[in-house]
């Protein structure tokens, strides 16, 4: 007998007596309980409201990235990428980029007159480990949260976004979603047949608080998140 | 006593009356609890939403076999390989063998209770393997040798100056009272093991059986390079993370890093469901994930308890446990301390040897009315109780409650006793809190209220 046939038998065997279910006696707090789930499947209704509308939405995601420490940016067309990034290239003083093939990021860096380390087809740790700046695309914004949902396919793999000290994400209006349960639902429809090996949900700059609880950005991951959100 | 309480009884002891250590712990928590309560009050209904956590994860774990097969399936399916390992030391040599076959020698890991657990670093370093973790606070519980202090803040107990002290020992950095600085060290020392590691060790916060994925919930970022330089990934994870479907986690990682840290989302949430595919560019060309069981099927046949195994290992429990915030992570001396320790523990190292620890409780319930997933943690505690008790009776508690039934039963017998007790506790004063005390195991640190002057029985036969 394998192993795996004995961890199976004996989970099987422990199972033949049932548990008793969740919020039979000492539920009494929560009248409602045992019906939950029969009434929604989605947690939409528990979970943090999220207005209706995009103005609201943009408020919300405004809102969480002050207080993450996410720097938005929300620019009238696409066309508006290149200036932030000339400016961001100006004050950060910028020698270098990675970057993956996408048609947003393509069209954004075009001009930038800097050496680039493109991820798509494979490319030197060491090289992606100097560039100043990861600028990569989403799936898309959550205004819940304040997150970004990137995968390996729409964010140039999965170190582009996370080895350089500065993560700069580019998205558009139509990207920016309500909640959680709808980016979920977003990642079933646009990957259920074939799901990418790595999805991620990236809420702020890397952080740690292990030293006294007290917050330090950029632990091992980027110090730095930009978002861009072009209007168009 | 056995060896394990003794060592909890002492350790204890040190540290309740450590002022400085219950300061830096009180001054911890205070700041997590402010943060966590703030979060927690823009949910719509957080009670439904436990109920709902609670439910999902009955189902995950009362259908176990089920869906760890197809979680299997699923991860084969896409070219991971799946080790089942019933103990801790098959784990440990699934895992060593695999690097040998790979001829790695060094491991970057990522934050792992299950490898706390079966002692994996230990058994890699004894192999003769270089292993570093990369999570700051288990970086820095590492370079002390010494376990994590809590499941969620691993040097919690630690200054920064402890800190300065120990990196500039061990790393040869110049001192520094800055937290900034002191992570920049950290970060600049694990970026050079990172690019030449061999194989990325990391642990799971779930696993989607639908889809077969692992899900990794962090702040630094560290999980994530390890998942994405090395050429193999190495996941290990208890049977009991299971997660039915991909659209759980809309709720669970919320409510983790609500409860966890007081933040509406953790910084990272990655999932992970293979090596890399054709067409992507980077990721590991190997991925193998180990389940571990390692005793976790007894908690699973105890149907009383077997709730425990719903457990998402957010230390909520533990941050509100007053007996955790006196006594401090390193005293239980288990892999997983405060409640949820005091519960799962003696199912999986021993009853008779770890039941102390249902003991340290006040039984105030705290626990069980913060856990996002509703255990049913204090009363767990008392259920452990009476098994210890029911499995090895003490000869001294049952004489002690013979005799306190012979006296009850007397009513002429009991209200001899409370007239002497009267008289005695006149004497009291001049041994109380000395070895001479009959009293002394409660009055050394505490006060022991006096009889009253009058029983209630006297007042109402002298009214009027
Ligand atoms: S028992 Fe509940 S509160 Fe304690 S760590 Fe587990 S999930 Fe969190």
């Amino acid at each position: 007998m394998t192993e795996r046939e004995k961890i199976l038998g004996r989970i099987r065997e422990a199972l033949s007596v049932a548990a008793p279910r969740p919020g039979g006696a000492h539920a009494e707090s929560t009248p409602a309980a045992a019906s939950v789930m029969a009434q929604s499947s989605t947690p939409r209704s528990w979970l943090p409201k999220v207005g209706e509308g995009y103005a609201e939405r943009l408020e919300l995601f405004r809102q969480q990235s002050s207080d993450l420490k996410t720097e938005l940016r929300v620019v009238a067309s696409t066309g508006g990428f290149r200036d932030e990034l000339r400016r961001l290239r100006e004050s950060d003083g910028w020698k270098k980029i990675g970057a993956h093939a996408g048609t947003l990021v393509k069209g954004a860096i075009a001009d930038l007159g800097l050496p680039v380390c493109w991820t798509d087809s494979g490319y030197k740790v060491e090289e992606l480990e100097n560039c100043d700046a990861g600028i990569t695309e989403c799936d898309a914004l959550v205004a819940q949260t304040g997150s970004v949902l990137i995968t390996s396919r729409s964010a140039g793999g999965r170190a582009l976004s996370v080895l350089p000290p500065h993560h700069v994400v580019l998205a558009r209006r139509s990207q920016l979603l309500a909640d959680l349960p709808e980016a979920f639902a977003l990642i079933r429809q646009r990957y259920g047949t074939d799901y990418p090996s790595f999805i991620s949900f990236v809420t702020g700059p890397s952080r740690t608080g292990d030293i006294e609880r007290i917050l330090v950005l950029g632990a091992h991951g980027p110090r730095k998140l930009t978002i861009l959100l072009s209007e168009e | 006593m056995n060896t394990s309480a003794r060592q909890f009884k002492e350790q204890a002891t040190l540290l309740t009356q450590d002022l400085r250590h219950r300061q830096l712990i009180q001054t911890a928590i205070g700041k997590y609890e402010v943060v966590r309560d703030r979060v927690r009050s823009r949910y719509q209904d957080w009670n439904a939403a436990r109920q709902a956590a609670a439910e999902i994860k009955w189902e995950a774990v009362n259908h176990l076999d089920e869906h760890l097969t197809r979680f299997a399936t699923q991860l084969e399916a896409r070219g991971a390989k799946v080790h089942w390992a019933s103990t801790g030391a098959q784990a440990r040599e699934i895992i060593t063998n695999l690097l040998r076959e790979k001829q790695a020698r060094s491991i970057i890991k990522s934050k792992a209770m299950t490898s706390e657990e079966i002692h994996l670093n230990a058994a890699l370093e004894q192999a003769g393997f270089e292993v570093v973790e990369s999570d700051l606070g288990e970086f820095i519980v590492q370079l002390r040798k010494e376990p994590p202090y809590h499941i969620v803040f691993p040097a919690m107990h630690l200054t920064r100056h402890q800190i300065s002290e120990l990196f500039t020992r061990e790393l040869g950095s110049a001192p520094t009272a800055d937290p900034e600085e002191l992570t920049l060290i950290a970060r600049r020392v694990l970026r050079q093991k990172y690019v030449r590691a061999d194989v990325g060790f990391t642990g799971a916060n779930f696993a989607i059986a639908e889809t077969g994925m692992i899900s990794i919930t962090e702040n630094e970022g560290n999980a994530r390079l390890t998942a994405a330089l090395p050429q193999v990934m190495v996941t290990l994870l208890g049977i009991e993370k299971i997660l039915p479907r991909l659209e759980d986690l809309a709720l669970f990682l919320p409510m983790l890093a609500t409860v966890g840290a007081g933040q509406g989302l953790t910084c990272y949430n990655s999932f992970y469901g293979g090596p890399r595919r054709p067409g992507e560019p980077d990721g590991p060309e190997e991925y193998h994930v180990v389940l571990l069981d390692n005793r976790r099927t007894e908690l699973l046949a105890d149907a009383e308890q077997r709730d425990s195994l719903h457990c998402i290992r957010c230390g909520g429990c533990l941050n509100v446990c007053p007996i955790y915030r006196n006594v401090g992570g390193h005293s239980y001396g288990t892999t997983y301390s405060g409640p949820v320790g005091s519960v799962i523990t003696p199912h999986l190292r021993g009853l008779l040897e770890w039941k102390h620890l249902s003991y340290a409780s006040s039984l105030c319930g705290a626990c069980t009315d913060i856990c996002p997933v509703k255990i049913d943690l204090h009363h767990h505690l008392l259920q452990n109780r009476r098994n210890a008790s029911a499995s090895k009776p003490s000869r001294l508690e049952r004489l002690a409650f013979k005799v306190f039934a012979y006296v009850i039963n007397r009513p002429g017998c009991y209200a001899l006793v409370k007239k002497v007790g009267r008289m005695a506790q006149r004497l009291h004063p001049l041994v109380k809190g000395s070895r001479l005390d009959p009293a002394y195991a409660w009055t050394k640190t505490r006060d022991l209220p006096p009889i009253a002057k009058q029983t209630f029985k006297e007042y109402w036969s002298s009214r009027k």
